[in-house]
């Protein structure tokens, strides 16, 4: 059973990273890109037998407190077997 | 006025801090004392003020900060800030009372993505506070260094207008004639942001490092108008005897 954590800044955040990439892209020539965001991905095992609403709850806490910074970050979180 | 008595200073050291010494010296140079505190200790003891110093904590796992904040000895940082106690966070220590929720906002890639270790222009944008009654008031900007990746201020519109109608913008980064440009920002940061206070101008932070400039060895001594700021603050304050526990 895992957890899997999507991190991305948030729109209103300046994203030097993102830019970079698109830039790049473009660049490569893949055409039609109109926006890159570079976040952050966290993968967490969780122990067989979890229950995964427990999961969900706690991990959203951890998610808001700890994981993601809510001023620049955004996040979604899922559950897996 | 009680000034014949010295200020102590508590400066926080974190696995990978790497200013607390030059906390330690710069304050020691000033007149007063300062002592280490341990991440790990759950009380910081008898001091009057304290300094969450630059460096690395961590490594900057997850973000700048994000692991420092929940160490012992920022629950007494925090109980220390609530009961008035001055704190001031230097660089990371910046970034770690925003992680904190100590002071608003959060600091994140320096714009250009690179590394920036240089001297910069700083106006200071409110002189009524105790971390800046002392810095000079003619005009002309003071020096100070800058080391690092992650300084550029982030916070949202709301918030940005709260700062701004409280005063609670200190320093903004400004060209050699005082004037706050966008080629004066070294890291992309809102409205050229280096160091803000909260609400009660108890707590501050600011990327810029005061602790590497009051010896004029290093090419600058503008850092000491804010740490005397903080100690002559203190010196009053003990002055009209009220007690910060």
């Amino acid at each position: 059973m895992k957890a899997k954590l999507v991190i991305t800044p948030k729109k209103a955040v300046l994203d030097p990273q993102g830019k970079t990439v698109a830039n790049a892209l473009e660049h490569m020539g893949y055409a039609g890109v109109t926006g890159v965001r570079v976040g952050k991905y966290i993968e967490i095992d969780l122990a067989p037998g979890t229950s995964a609403t427990d999961a969900h709850k706690a991990l959203n806490e951890a998610a808001l407190r700890f994981l993601s910074n809510p001023v620049i970050e955004d996040y979604r979180l899922e559950i897996v077997e | 006025m009680t000034t014949a008595s010295v200020m102590r200073f508590a400066i926080l050291q974190f696995p990978a801090s790497n200013c607390d010494q030059d906390c330690v010296h710069a304050l020691r140079v000033l007149g007063s004392q300062a002592k280490l505190v341990w991440h790990k200790d759950t009380s910081l003891g008898e001091v009057d003020a304290v300094i969450v110093p630059g460096g690395f904590s961590y490594g900057d796992a997850l973000r700048c900060g994000a692991i420092a904040r929940f160490s012992p000895v920022m629950q007494a940082v925090s109980r220390f800030a609530d009961n008035g106690g001055l704190v001031l966070g230097i660089c990371n220590g910046f970034q770690i009372l925003c992680e904190a929720g100590l002071l608003p906002g959060a600091l994140i890639r320096n714009r250009d993505l690179r590394f920036h270790c240089e001297q910069v222009f700083l106006k200071t944008a409110n002189f009524e506070t105790p971390f800046t009654s002392e810095v000079r008031r003619d005009g002309v900007p003071i020096r100070i260094p800058i080391a690092h990746g992650e300084g550029c201020y982030f916070a949202d519109a709301p918030t940005l207008d709260r700062l701004q109608a409280q005063r609670q913008i200190l320093w903004q980064y400004c060209d050699a004639s005082g004037a706050v440009t966008e080629a004066a920002n070294p890291n992309g940061s809102v409205l050229n942001i280096a160091g803000i206070a909260n609400e009660r101008f108890n707590v501050a932070g600011l990327m810029p490092h005061p602790d590497r400039a009051v010896e004029g060895i290093l090419g600058t001594e503008d850092g000491r108008g804010i740490l005397n700021s903080m100690i002559l603050a203190l010196e009053s304050r003990r002055a009209s005897a009220v007690a910060v526990a």
